[in-house]
């Protein structure tokens, strides 16, 4: 759909999409399974409370472009959670099918269907109606899932919104950091041109508390949304922690995804630490490239790791290796070359790259630097439940800043502040404001 | 946005799709929810002498896992007091003022129409429906389509029901019939205002073959009932249709039977309803069906440039003909995609089986002069991947298109143009020109 600015070559490119784009046939037929439940399990389950099986339905009667309304409307991001959205413990994992041991409708493969068959129409624009302007003006800080669908939601109501970012690129994590087998960058950029079709700016390179202060970023505009996410990879103190062939996993993620020099050249033998799902993304990504030989060290058991066990299986198929009780204690290296990470227990696992997925700092400092915003002993920012308000009138946030874990949780945070941000500013919101769809719709 | 809202002989309704008279509009309560979930209008239950129902009382076909493909009710006419209906239709047409409320009737005796008329009226509601058509228990009493098969029997029942009323009378009509002109026409020369059809087809769904009773069963027998559902949709457009070309029926139409879908509606109005009308898919699925109902019109309409339903309206029917006026020069051939095929075969063996043999598949030979664009590119495909890629000899198929029907993958077999410019020429003008002697076909 768009020109990309991203460059060829990266390694992220070699990676197959684990669940490509329905064709015609294929969605209309897996619509046709879906039961369209009355008060429907899988609205409860999604984040953002799409209404399922009615857009399920329009794809069934072949109206595409309601379908894809009914999902935008209430999910400004629902291209890119289609394609990045756990479905097995959100919606999918709540289809009735599933008390019947039959395979639940693949709700993440019919909402991408509805909304990149939009998209790829050039009509996507012209979904959802925008309100004229009235004058005011938001800021978002970081261009994330969370940032871009208050900002949308927002802009469509006649908002000026404007994302800042420190990346040149829009999207957050979206471009950043999810599984290239789940969408590559290029999806998440095409999802932004959307977003910048209902009015949303972006102001790339930008680094917010640096490049513009906190201070000024409140008195140019009528609201401030934070949505920075987390900070850096935490990285292990061991010995021969420092120097090459050590690598933080959302670092080295990137690389993978936007980087054209990033190779694997050498590597045949990977070592992720870590029992997340970032762990576990970053252990497939490894194994799917072709480096030979992948281990998961986890220091616990399996029944404590939070990635998700249907992610984990999959990196096992793929020939990933887990291992349990797993505690790194030091780096081995010769002449300054990595060559294998030992255990406490005196294991030793020869490798030449250790992708280390043990959690992200929080950006505490930058909250900070906005008055009343508060943050808890994890750094995060203390916001509340209902509408992401912080202790500072003028600044909402929401997001993996605030705790949250996934794009689609980011997305509803953005919403909820939306709706708080209107009502806050007075703006007439539309009864039929998209702002309003889904989830919590208490009347602004 | 395209305007929804129509007016169907002096009926205004905001949307064109109303509800039938069946289960749904039992109740003032069911009716003013389906109002909230966005009908139009609707018919109510029918009026008339209560009776009692038998239990159980539906039947259904399943097609491949497709649950009420056809459905099929052995239910009589309402069973609620009159008095109960009159209040309710009195409370629902005063709280939702701007849709249309319809109140289906049938009784026996002209002083029965003249009071239940009367009573109707005083409620408020729009306009009165005059069920000629249910197929079952009761005929028997001499009413429903016992009244509807017999046009001067019509004639006079409507009549009476016309000169009683001061607002518009809708008579339903039923498809048990052989020619669906005769009842629409009497009801037009008895003054009728509009009509609606299909009632339900005269059926039986199947046989319990344990029990030995047919469905549905009630204790140890059954009897035949009326059809409805998806299933009935074909018959129900051509009577329709057929109607509404029809220079006396000078009145509109409210097209009922199998209707679940946006386009499923638009092809009634395509073919010359005004209004359409809802039964089994809103017992299947929920008044909520409505929201793509309108939805999906409502974007269909856009996507043509039209502004409203009336500009849709009767938009095919002017491409339905007699037979004898197809262009006979018109000719089209199948085109298998090689690179959709998955090789069933299903094509090839219906060809053979039951048309010209035209679909082959692998290196047979290709009869001197004939033309198979796709062989070398099918041939290469099967060779290649040990699909059973099939092509189609050109020029032995006759376009009938049956391949392109039972074909499973969407897009893979496709009807190409291949008429080269021949001019236009039917058989009616075969007939004139003489070169054909006129006699029997079809
Ligand atoms: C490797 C990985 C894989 C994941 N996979 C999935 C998945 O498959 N499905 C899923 O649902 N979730 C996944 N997640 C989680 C998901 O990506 C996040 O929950 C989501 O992106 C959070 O959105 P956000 O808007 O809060 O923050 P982010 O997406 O993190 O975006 C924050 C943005 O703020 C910018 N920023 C930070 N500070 C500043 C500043 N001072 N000035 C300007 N800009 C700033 C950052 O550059 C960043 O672009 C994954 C996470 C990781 C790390
Ligand atoms: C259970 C049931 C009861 C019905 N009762 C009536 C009735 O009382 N009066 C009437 O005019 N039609 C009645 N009908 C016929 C419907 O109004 C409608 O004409 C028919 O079902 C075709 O529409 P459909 O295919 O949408 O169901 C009934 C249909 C069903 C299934
Ligand atoms: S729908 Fe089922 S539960 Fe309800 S009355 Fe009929 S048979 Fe009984």
């Amino acid at each position: 759909m768009s020109a990309t600015p991203l460059p060829q070559g990266r390694l992220e490119q070699q990676l197959e999409d684990g669940k490509p784009l329905y064709t015609e046939g294929e969605a209309v037929a897996e619509a046709h399974r879906c039961l369209f439940c009355h008060d429907a399990p899988c609205i409860t389950a999604c984040p953002t409370g799409i209404d399922i099986p009615r857009f399920i339905r329009k794809i069934g009667t072949g109206n595409l472009r309601g379908s894809a309304q009914t999902i935008l409307s209430a999910n400004l991001l629902g291209y890119s959670c289609a394609r990045v959205c756990p479905v097995e413990v959100l919606c999918a994992g709540a289809c009735v099918y599933n008390a019947w041991e039959r395979t639940p409708i693949a709700i993440g493969r019919l909402q991408r269907y509805a909304t990149e068959t939009l998209f790829a129409q050039g009509e996507a624009g012209t979904l959802l109606p925008r309100a004229a302007a009235n004058g005011k003006r938001i800021a978002c800080v970081g261009a994330g899932p969370a940032s871009l669908a208050a900002a949308g939601y927002l802009a469509l109501e006649g908002c000026e919104a404007t994302v800042f970012d420190r990346n040149p690129l829009p999207g957050g994590l979206n471009t950043t950091g999810v599984a290239p087998y789940k969408m590559p960058a290029e999806g998440s950029l095409r999802e932004f041109e959307f977003l910048a079709s209902l009015g949303v700016r972006f102001e790339g390179g930008v680094e917010v508390g640096r490049d513009v202060p906190a201070a000024k970023l409140l008195a140019d505009h009528d609201a401030v949304f934070l949505g920075p996410g987390l900070g850096g990879d935490t990285t292990l103190a061991i010995p021969g922690a420092e120097g090459a062939g050590v690598q933080g996993a959302t670092a080295w993620i990137e690389r993978m995804k936007l980087d054209p020099t990033a190779s694997l050249a050498g590597v045949t033998r990977a070592i992720v630490v870590g029992g997340g799902n970032t762990a576990i993304d970053a252990a497939r990504e490894l194994a799917q490239l072709g480096v030979a030989e992948v281990s998961l060290l986890y220091r616990r058991t399996q029944a404590d790791m939070s990635g998700y066990a249907h992610e984990l299986e999959a990196a096992r198929a793929e020939g990933v290796r887990f291992v349990e009780r797993a505690v790194p204690a030091a780096f081995v290296r010769e002449n300054s070359v990595l060559k294998a990470l030992r255990l406490s227990d005196g294991r030793e696992f020869p490798c030449e790259l250790v992708v280390l997925a043990i959690g992200q700092a929080s950006l505490a400092a930058l909250a900070q630097a906005f008055p009343d915003v508060a943050t808890d002993a994890k750094g995060r920012i203390v916001v509340d439940a209902e509408t992401g308000a912080t202790g500072n009138a003028k600044v909402w946030a929401g997001g993996d800043a605030t705790g949250g874990e996934l794009v689609v949780t980011g997305v509803q945070d953005g919403k909820r502040a939306a709706r708080a941000i209107a009502k806050a500013l007075g703006i007439p919101v539309r009864d039929d404001a998209p702002m309003l769809a889904g989830h919590g719709t208490v009347r602004t | 946005m395209a305007d929804l809202s129509i007016d169907f002989a002096g009926i205004k309704s905001p949307n064109p799709f109303w509800l039938a008279s069946a289960p749904p509009t039992n109740t003032g309560e069911q009716i003013m929810r389906a109002f909230d979930a966005g009908w139009g209008g609707a018919v109510w239950k029918t009026l008339g002498e209560p009776v009692v129902d038998t239990s159980s009382r539906f039947g259904a076909i399943e097609v491949g896992g497709q649950r009420m493909v056809g459905f099929n009710n052995i239910e009589l006419i309402t069973d609620r007091p009159l008095e109960v209906n009159l209040r309710e239709i009195r409370e629902a047409k005063r709280r939702y003022p701007r849709h249309a409320v319809i109140v289906s009737l049938m009784v026996e005796t002209q002083d029965d129409w003249r009071t239940i008329i009367q009573q109707v009226e005083d409620t408020g509601a729009d306009a009165l429906e005059l069920n000629f058509g249910c197929p079952h228990g009761m005929c028997e009493r001499g009413m429903g389509s016992a009244v509807g098969q017999e046009p001067e029997v019509l004639k006079t029942v409507a009549g009476w029901a016309v000169e009683s009323a001061s607002i518009p009378v809708l008579v339903k009509l039923t498809p048990n019939i052989g020619d669906i002109l005769e009842p629409g026409v009497a009801a037009v020369e008895a003054g009728a205002h509009g009509l609606s059809l299909i009632n339900t087809i005269k059926s039986i769904t199947g046989v319990d073959l344990d029990r030995m009773v047919p469905y549905p069963v009630v204790g140890e027998r059954s009897t035949n009932g009326g059809y409805c559902g998806p299933a009935v949709k074909p018959i129900a457009l051509h009577m329709v249709a057929a109607l509404a070309r029809d220079p006396r029926v000078t009145i509109p139409i409210s097209g009922i039977g199998g209707i679940s879908t946006w386009r499923d509606a638009a092809e009634f109005i395509a073919l010359g309803a005004s209004s359409v009308q809802v039964c089994t898919a809103v017992m299947h699925r929920g008044f909520r069906i409505v929201e793509d109902l309108c939805d999906g019109l409502s974007h269909f309409l856009d996507s043509k440039g039209m502004r409203s339903v009336a500009e849709l309206r009767g938009k095919a029917l002017g491409a339905y003909v007699e037979w004898g006026d197809l262009d006979l020069s018109y000719k089209v051939s199948a085109h298998v995609d090689p690179a959709k095929c998955i090789g069933c075969e299903l094509c090839l063996v219906a060809c053979r089986d039951a048309s010209v043999d035209a679909i082959h598949t692998g290196p047979v030979p290709l009869a001197a002069g004939h033309v198979a664009a796709t062989r070398d590119q099918a041939i290469a495909r099967a060779a290649g991947s040990g699909v059973h890629v099939t092509w189609v000899d050109e020029t032995a198929c006759t376009g009938c298109n049956l391949c392109s029907h039972l074909c499973p993958v969407p897009g893979c077999i496709t009807m190409k143009d291949v008429t080269g410019g021949k001019p236009f020429e039917s058989w009616n003008d075969r007939i004139a020109k003489g070169t054909h002697k006129a006699g029997h076909h079809g």
